[in-house]
């Protein structure tokens, strides 16, 4: 089954080690995520794409205990197989925190400050019968 | 030296789930009891500032009202269109142009968390085709650092649940007026971690509207007018951690309700210590938590002993959402910053029946935060 990103341009795809693709100030070094063209911090207007950092710390996190409506969620949404996902902000160093998805949902495992490292998971199957996947964070081991 | 301004009339409509009567016909028997309240016809009424999130235009009301050619401008700002609409009739009377106007707020949502426009919200698909796009995951996290930061227990947030449904079980016009136990609350389905099912407020029903009149003439209207000291709304800055939001800065900014808090009480010429009551934004139990300290009613950490002692409580040292708040009360978007006024009206004018706090209050505050980091605070005296 062919793997496809749920969508361009927010993580290099394909790739052995996926970087999610953000933005960074010309004018006062600020980065964002996704890209954008406009700076909120200095509300300068020239930013230049930068590839962010595969490794940070967890700065917070909780469980999606309840399936997501759909649309606009694309996974499983049956209550019978549902399974919680763990949903966090990543600290990257020097760069941003960034919002993901979590491979872990267990509230005994996730501790603020765990080290965290980007990964590719499924999250649904398009109409083509392609696996859809999407970026998350894993605990490093 | 602009002119001030009075609230002399009050409506509501019943909040909860009121099958078969729209959000928009919700909003028209809310304006229809604060015309009553106030003693004024629909005719006297010289300009509106209304809006909802997802029942329809408020000026189209007017059809039903009475067409009588009034100013009427709709106001669409997320969870502050309520705030927004009184920000805007307040401001219309202190410049001058107006003497008598009202602020409508209503609102009728589907069952269950609320479905995110990821395109409205300026998001890209992806985001909530991966299940990010939900408000709740938010409040969770929020919270959960907050607790790590802060060291506030599982059972401030259950209190917090108990106080809610308890003061519910004394507002006639809530939703949810049956009482739980902090166990109950805590022991209720984990819907986003560390936040169970009634520490969350649900999207439901309602309409409130409010009169405003230059409080030279407020005595025409009514003999306890309630004078509106400040109202502000603010968006956030950046560095501040806001809902439904891919990223944050690594360097930490005060949100949006310290930003109008501090406007707020400036305006007022007042602090945090002369406030008697106050209604904060609950979305969820933790948010009241948060923003007790986020208002400047305490430091961070302090509202763990607080909630303990009870002092949040009606007969407590400082009462928070003696009406149920938004979980007892659910959450209509449009409506529910001008919930919180009514709700000081009453508790002003000692008419708040079973709920009516007892310590004389003189000076009562509101406020409210939503998508996408967002803010309106207003102080009210008598």
């Amino acid at each position: 089954m062919a793997q496809v990103p749920v969508t361009e341009g927010v993580f290099t795809w394909p790739s052995e080690a996926p970087q999610l693709i953000g933005s960074r100030c010309v004018a006062c070094g600020n980065h964002m995520f996704p890209v954008q063209s406009g700076c909120p911090k200095c509300t300068g207007d020239k930013t230049e794409q930068v590839l962010l950092g595969r490794r940070g710390t967890l700065w917070t996190w909780t469980v999606q205990g309840f399936p997501p409506k759909a649309p606009p969620y694309a996974g499983d949404v049956d209550p019978k197989t549902f399974k919680a996902f763990g949903v966090g902000y990543v600290e990257l160093p020097g760069q941003i925190k960034v919002e993901a998805r979590l491979t872990e949902a267990d509230p005994e495992k996730l501790k603020i400050g765990m080290e965290m490292e980007m990964v590719i998971v499924p999250l649904s199957t398009d109409a083509s019968g392609n696996e859809v996947v999407t970026f998350a964070f894993a605990p490093v081991a | 030296m602009s002119t001030e301004v009075a609230i002399v009339g009050i409506g509501m409509h019943e909040f909860g789930r009121t099958e078969g009567v729209t959000g928009m016909e919700q909003g028209v028997i809310a304006v229809r009891r604060a015309c009553a309240d106030a003693g004024v016809k629909w005719e006297d009424v010289q300009f509106a500032f209304g809006g909802s999130a997802a029942a329809g235009a408020a000026d189209t009301m007017v059809s039903q009202l009475g067409l009588t050619g009034l100013q009427f401008i709709n106001v669409a700002n997320g969870c502050a269109t309520g705030g927004s609409a009184l920000f805007s009739a307040y401001n219309t009377i202190r410049s001058g142009v107006f003497d008598l106007g009202i602020a409508i707020g209503f609102d009728k949502h589907e069952r269950g968390a609320f479905r995110v426009d990821t395109r409205g919200a300026g998001l890209g698909n992806w985001y909530g085709a991966s299940g990010l796009a939900l408000t709740t995951q938010f409040f969770g996290m929020k919270i959960n650092r907050y607790m790590h930061e802060y060291g506030i227990s599982h059972s401030t947030l259950g209190k917090v649940s108990e106080k809610a449904f308890r003061n519910g079980s004394m507002n006639p016009m809530a939703w949810r007026r049956k009482p739980i136990s902090e166990q109950e609350a805590l022991d209720s389905l984990m819907l986003s971690y560390p936040l169970t099912q009634y520490m969350f407020c649900s999207p439901g029903e309602g309409g409130v509207a409010l009169i405003l009149a230059r409080a030279d003439k407020a005595h025409l209207y009514t003999d306890k007018p309630i004078f509106l000291d400040a109202a502000v709304v603010r968006s956030r800055r950046f560095g501040s951690f806001e809902v439904l939001a891919p990223s944050i800065a690594l360097e930490h900014n005060a949100g949006p309700t310290v930003d109008s808090s501090k406007a707020a009480f400036e305006m007022a010429g007042i602090g945090p210590e002369d406030i008697d009551i106050a209604q904060l934004q609950d979305t969820e139990a933790g948010a009241e938590v948060m923003h007790m300290a986020e208002n400047g009613f305490c430091e961070h950490g302090e509202q763990e002993f607080m909630i303990q002692a009870g002092e949040t409580e009606i007969g407590g040292k400082f009462p928070v959402n003696t009406d149920g708040g938004c979980l007892a009360n659910g959450e209509p978007i449009g409506a529910s910053g001008l919930r919180q006024v009514y709700e000081n009206v009453l508790q002003l004018r000692g008419q708040a029946g079973a709920r009516q706090v007892p310590n004389d209050p003189k000076v009562a505050y509101t406020h409210v935060y939503g998508a996408p980091g967002i803010s309106g605070v207003t102080i009210l005296s008598r």
